[in-house]
């Protein structure tokens, strides 16, 4: 995508002119924006279904709702399954992004700075935790859960979802984590700061970004995984997936209702990722202690 | 980096240790005990031995499955990794832009897997939505229920829409995380773009573009409620993925022992190829360490 200059010390500097770095400047902007339709296209369709009648949606295709309606909406925010279901949740996702989080974080720790008995097997190992199947847990994970007595509470869900969660925390930390030189935890010890101290006050502030794009991942995929949450939780926790369930009937697929609540299942995330941002965007200043 | 030796780390690793055991440990020996043994329920087990794993190998339908998978992953990768490479270097560095669009381009990776699958099911229909509709305006032939090359382009799609931008953001923040003075030298010595994305850009990346790959591998390999919803395995079973296959034998069918060996063999298979991954990526890692810069 970028012009490649052939030239490393060639070209004087005259003929390296401004025109081709605005060029180059224009050409990934313009990139970047149909990259972004083509993100956005699929979700305004969501979100034009989620403002029409069902006889409109099947009735054929409009850009724009002809009949604007926000019945779909009212029907989620007056019946206490659907709000409640994006409450529950939102409890487990929070939980588990929380939990998640605050265990891989010494343990990153431990894999980028020491070297100890098994610590490649083990760093492996964790990682193969993310590649069994959903579909192969859901059972086992009921029979678990039921025999423990956390069946049907958020904390069932929030520990189930660990299992993909804190490996992934553990690796993303470590890569922010081995960014961070050395030297910094040797200053801070020499400074006397205490290993407490010196993470709270000066390594986690480092590692900040690594942190936000870490607690988002878990939030994402805490988040999206429905079927998991669906098998842990029955009468008390009803979850947002459960109440996806009840759009499909006798009748057919209430499709206006259904979109709704997918664009509602948007909303929490995109607050999350605009908190985070900051965290991304800022990098880590190098050499701060 | 020189790591010290230090056998007391294990005791920052116990928590996770102790948390994923307990959900990973107990579950995967359930399955075990599936996979090896029959039941015919109330928790009377006999032994089987490998019978399951001996009809699993030897099934026709496992093999075209894993062959589909296979495909299906290789070409996500080929697509998504230098996709979302070239994208994370467009990305405005700072600013209301760069924000908008970190928010922008996360939005496809917050919506639940099944509504995804909804939306595109719906996206692509000939009759109601709005891609299937223009393509037909445009004398397209397009039936995903028909037409296997339809159906494979649109999970293709699909998954590029949903995942690209995971790939993306990684990228994004290993990029943030280059000292401005890194770009400085670079200019000094007028380095072309391509070589200070090939000895600057892309080193810096490597940590999390690993995660990246593997990250996508793994989902890739294990995709089940997207193709469910919008094709169904169909036509045919020109997109019976491997979950989609061992959730139809578990669930359909109720066969348990075979759909535990069969898991038992998916799971090695992604272990296998992540290990794979993993073992070349870090090999590249140290060599370039043991170059003195």
């Amino acid at each position: 995508m970028t012009a490649i200059d052939p030239t490393l010390t060639v070209v004087p500097r005259a003929r390296r002119p401004r025109d081709h770095a605005r060029l180059h400047k224009n050409v990934s902007r313009g990139m970047l924006i149909l990259y972004i339709l083509f993100l956005l296209v699929p979700i305004y369709w969501l979100v034009n279904m989620s403002f029409k009648t069902n006889a409109e949606i099947l009735s054929g295709v409009s850009l724009l709702p002809q009949d604007f309606t926000w019945h779909n909406y009212a029907v989620i925010f007056s019946d206490s399954t659907w709000y409640m279901g994006y409450v529950n949740s939102l409890i487990y996702v929070v939980l588990n992004t929380l939990i998640s989080v605050t265990v891989a974080l010494p343990a990153a720790y431990a894999f980028s700075r020491y070297s100890f008995m098994g610590d490649k097997h083990l760093f492996f190992w964790l990682l193969t935790n993310r590649m069994a199947p959903a579909a192969v847990f859901a059972l086992p994970f009921f029979q678990l859960y039921s025999s423990v007595g956390l069946f049907d509470t958020h904390i069932a869900v929030a520990l189930a979802h660990c299992l993909f969660n804190v490996p992934l925390a553990v690796w993303i930390l470590e890569g922010f984590m081995r960014g961070v030189p050395k030297e910094v935890d040797e200053t801070a010890y020499i400074d006397g700061h205490s290993f407490g101290g010196f993470f709270l006050k000066i390594f986690m502030p480092l590692i900040a970004s690594g942190i936000g794009v870490a607690a988002f991942f878990c939030f994402m995929f805490s988040w999206v995984d429905l079927l998991i949450s669906r098998t842990l939780t029955s009468v008390h926790v009803k979850t947002i997936g459960v109440a996806m369930t009840r759009t499909s009937s006798a009748t057919g697929l209430d499709y206006g209702v259904l979109a709704a609540a997918g664009v509602l299942t948007i909303i929490p995330g995109a607050l999350v990722i605009w908190f985070v941002r900051n965290y991304i965007a800022k990098g880590f200043a190098l050499g701060r202690v | 980096m020189l790591k010290t030796q230090n056998n007391k780390a294990w005791f920052l690793v116990l928590p996770v240790l102790l948390l994923v055991g307990f959900s990973a440990i107990l579950p995967l020996m359930t399955v075990v005990n599936y996979a090896f043994n029959d039941t015919f329920g109330n928790n009377a087990f006999f032994w089987v031995g490998l019978e399951w794993f001996r009809d699993v190998i030897r099934s026709e339908r496992m093999h075209d499955a894993l062959q589909r998978q296979l495909i299906f992953s290789a070409i996500i990768l080929a697509i998504e990794i230098p996709l979302g490479i070239a994208i994370a270097l467009t990305l405005p560095k700072r600013g209301v832009w760069a924000s908008l669009t970190l928010v922008l381009l996360a939005l496809p990776l917050l919506i639940p897997w099944n509504v995804v699958g909804t939306i595109w099911q719906l996206f692509t229909r000939i009759d109601i939505g709005l891609l299937g509709s223009t393509l037909a305006a445009l004398g397209v032939d397009f039936n995903l229920g028909r037409d296997a090359i339809d159906a494979w382009a649109t999970l293709i799609v699909m998954d590029v829409w949903h995942w690209t931008s995971l790939v993306t953001l990684l990228c994004y923040a290993g990029l943030q995380s280059i000292p401005e003075a890194y770009y400085q030298a670079g200019r000094i010595d007028q380095a072309s773009r391509w070589a200070v994305f090939r000895y600057i850009e892309l080193p810096k990346m490597q940590g999390v573009l690993l995660i990246a790959v593997l990250l996508r591998f793994m989902d890739s390999f294990m995709i089940y409620t997207e193709p469910f919803v919008v094709t169904g395995g169909g036509p045919g079973s020109t997109t019976t993925f491997l979950s989609v296959d061992l959730v139809k034998m578990a669930i359909g069918q109720f066969d348990l022992g075979p759909a535990a060996a069969f898991s038992l063999m998916y799971f090695l298979v992604i272990l296998l190829i992540s290990w794979v991954f993993y073992t070349v990526m870090t090999n590249l890692d140290q060599e370039k360490e043991e170059v003195p810069e």
